[in-house]
């Protein structure tokens, strides 16, 4: 009857349902302006059609993500970034 | 009052060097003449374009960094539009932040720039 802790194994991992904190990258890092001529930073912002990822997705403040949002949007002027594709990633 | 500013060009693909060299230096002329001043120029050179602009899928970038005073920039605007080698351009007005952030980047480059080169030194 050795049924201690070890013992037991779990069909599924015990932490499905917890969610990870929130964060958002740019407090933490320190950045303050978010540059629109580096597509390869801006690409970690935008899904795989190239368009923009929800505050509630990327974890950004209110404050950078309409940062982030300009500066996804002047880097689609400059043909930095696609307006729409497919397997952008 | 200066503000500065980044000015990012996009020129045709078919420019051969001089005539780059010589519009870019128009440019510079333009803005020196009238009151600004050129903190940093950048040439990215030939690069593939995310989608097509006028059936071209590749296109020349080259970056401005100036003060000026706020007049210049629709008379500035207005000779972008005018020039046919020009196939597209973005002024961006910068505020502090973007100042310093621009300042940093270019010491990574250097930085890196300077490393790479130790390197070549080191193998050579």
């Amino acid at each position: 009857m050795a049924n201690n802790k070890q013992d037991i194994k779990f069909l599924s991992s015990p932490n499905i349902g917890k969610t990870t904190k929130k964060y958002c990258r740019f407090k933490k890092a320190g950045i303050r302006y978010v540059d629109y001529k580096d597509p390869e930073f801006l690409k970690k912002f935008v899904n795989e059609q190239g368009k923009l990822l929800p505050r509630r997705i990327t974890g950004n403040s209110l404050k950078f993500q309409r940062k982030v949002s300009v500066a996804v949007k002047k880097a689609r002027i400059l043909a930095l970034m696609p307006f729409v594709t497919d397997q952008y990633k | 009052m200066q503000n500065q500013y980044e000015l990012m060009v996009i020129f045709t693909p078919i420019l051969n060097e001089d005539e780059l060299k010589r519009l870019v230096g128009e440019y510079v002329k333009y803005i020196e003449d009238n009151g600004g001043e050129l903190v940093h120029q950048e040439d990215w050179g030939l690069r593939q374009l995310a989608y097509e602009i006028d059936h071209k899928t590749t296109g020349i970038y080259h970056l401005f960094e100036f003060k000026a005073p706020g007049s210049l920039i629709s008379e500035l605007e207005l000779l972008l539009k005018r020039d046919d080698h020009v196939m597209r351009f973005l002024t961006t007005r910068l505020d502090k932040y973007a100042v310093e952030w621009n300042k940093t980047r270019r010491e990574r480059k250097a930085a890196k720039a300077n490393e790479v080169k130790e390197t070549q030194t080191e193998e050579a």
